[in-house]
């Protein structure tokens, strides 16, 4: 059952369209990115989801009480210098009903509470900010754009923790740019271009939708013309002595028939991702 | 919401820490206006002169005092207060507020109550410092002075959220605060008692808040009364410092 659904919605600054038509539908438990590029209409997009700013057009349903059941983490928001890590916690657990054990979350986001939050590095402010959100025990955690702005270490730790909050029963509606990010954690994306939906649909969905283009690379010690004649291959070029080849998903099997297994060394192979999916969805 | 509740308390609590964790804070608002009383009360001896256009009483008893806690008034009005409201603004700290169940008005309303609660805790320790070290009577009219004081707090810091309202960033807030931080402590008398400003300049100052608090609490330090037009300026300065604060503040 949709635990989110936005019909049609649209919201302008002044003469500025920042969302121009979006739907989408949200089911309990799932990991939703909204992906899009920035100025997409993304964060305008679950601002009204969370009810920081009013639509000017269509409908948002939310069946969870948007006080006490939904989390938010913001872009770039920050707590007072002086404010420990655990008064942070405490406080805004003191905010909700049903509050998480501050202890637990602490333990889950790895942060010692008598730190202050001047102290804290960029990836320990991130894992606060989830915390917070997710100190009311949300049934849906909105998060902005978490790990922008973190090193591939921090990053990757981040990604962990989200795929825990999972596992916890907890909806995600995660906002990025970074489709690896997307690939890795969502069950489902709607990819945003210009204040509309251009997409909807599994991270691998999506890759297959550019026709799950394959690109091989190697070193070769005999001519590689002939595999132009081959039905898998699309192309093949040769540059400096490197051989790159590329065609549908039998591309490589087709490739090292062909070839001798003496001939080629340094095979490499690429399968396209979430970024080629993107680039031909968003038309560059 | 009502004060008594445990995310009100809690707030109130962990506001008030962050509050006393800035030692500027205490340094300013309170430790400032009291030293100020007590040292120039002791090394000028213009103040301990007793004047007999005041019936015998001395500036120490009336212009020093009074000026002081306005000193600790107008920090916290233009100075704290103001760039708390907006550095929370800028940091997204208000916004996030908004998506919890505590809605961020509260945190505005704690910072009021904080820095009403530290005006009036260092105007108590002038009065009874000034009374134990050099002599100063208590307030004849307790109520009046009190209710004055209270006044001049809801005119001066009225105009405090009115440039908390207005300012954008918190470095800008503080400017702005400074630069009407100085102007309305010289029209309190800070430098110059009002009563011996220049006629245009006496009459120009009983019409900012800051000169009819001053012009208010000195009257009721030396006769226990004050006249009603002090009174109607701050409220009026109050009122409009404050529909105009309502009208243009924003939370993010």
């Amino acid at each position: 059952m949709a635990i989110i659904t936005v019909q049609n919605l649209r919201k302008q600054y002044g003469d500025k369209i920042a969302v121009k038509d979006v739907s989408f539908s949200v089911e309990e438990g799932e990991i939703y990115g909204i992906v899009g590029r920035n100025g997409a209409g993304k964060t305008t997009t679950v601002e009204c989801v969370a009810g920081l700013r009013k639509p000017d057009g269509g409908t948002i349903h939310v069946a969870a009480d948007l006080k006490q059941q939904v989390g938010v983490q913001l872009q770039e928001s920050a707590m007072p210098d002086k404010l420990r890590v655990g008064e942070a916690l405490d406080l805004y657990a003191s905010f909700y009903a049903n509050p998480a054990s501050v202890t637990e979350l602490l333990d889950e986001v790895g942060l010692d509470p008598k730190v202050g939050f001047a102290k804290l590095s960029g990836g320990q402010r991130q894992r606060l900010s989830i915390a917070l959100a997710l100190v009311g025990n949300p049934r849906i955690a909105i998060l902005d754009e978490l790990t922008t702005g973190l090193d591939p270490q921090a990053r990757r730790e981040t990604w962990d923790l989200i795929s825990r909050i999972r596992e916890r029963g907890v909806t995600v509606l995660l906002v990025s740019h970074f489709m690896e990010e997307i690939e890795r954690l969502c069950d489902r994306v709607a990819v945003i271009a210009a204040g509309t939906v251009l997409a909807v649909d599994t991270p691998a969905g999506l890759i297959s939708r550019t026709g799950g283009v394959q690109r091989i690379t190697f070193r070769s010690t005999m001519p590689v013309e002939s595999l132009k004649s081959l039905p898998e291959v699309h192309s093949v070029t040769v540059e400096a002595g490197q051989v790159t080849v590329t065609g549908d998903q039998n591309v490589l099997r087709a490739v090292v028939t062909a070839l001798p297994d003496s001939a080629i060394s340094n095979l490499k192979t690429e399968t396209s991702s979430m970024d080629d999916a993107f680039l031909a969805l968003t038309g560059e | 919401m009502a004060i008594t509740t445990p995310q009100v308390r809690r707030l109130t609590l962990v506001e008030t820490k962050l509050y006393l964790r800035e030692p500027a804070v205490i340094f300013f608002a309170v430790g400032l206006p009291i030293a100020l009383t007590l040292i120039l009360g002791g090394t000028i001896p213009d103040f301990q002169k007793p004047d007999p256009e005041l019936g015998g009483l001395r500036p120490i008893d009336t212009h020093l005092p009074g000026v002081m806690i306005i000193l600790s008034v107008l920090t916290c009005a233009f100075s704290l207060l103001p760039t708390v409201l907006v550095t929370y603004r800028e940091r997204g700290i208000l916004k996030r507020m908004s998506t919890t169940p505590v809605s961020p008005g509260t945190v505005l309303g704690v910072q009021l109550v904080l820095n009403v609660v530290m005006t009036v805790l260092t105007t108590v320790l002038i009065l009874v410092l000034a009374h134990l070290v050099y002599d100063v009577p208590f307030p004849q009219a307790p109520l009046a002075f009190t209710g004055t004081l209270l006044l001049g707090m809801v005119s001066t810091f009225a105009i405090g959220l009115l440039l908390a309202a207005l300012a954008p960033t918190s470095r800008l807030v503080q400017g702005l605060g400074m630069a009407v931080f100085f102007p309305s402590l010289f029209f309190a008398g800070m430098w110059v008692p009002q009563a011996l400003m220049p006629g245009v300049l006496r009459t120009i100052s009983e019409f900012t808040p800051s000169g009819a608090f001053g012009a208010a609490m000195i009257d009721l330090l030396a006769t226990g009364g004050t006249e009603w037009r002090h009174l109607v300026v701050m409220a009026a300065w109050g009122v409009v410092g404050a529909v105009a604060a309502v009208r243009f503040f924003r939370w993010s």
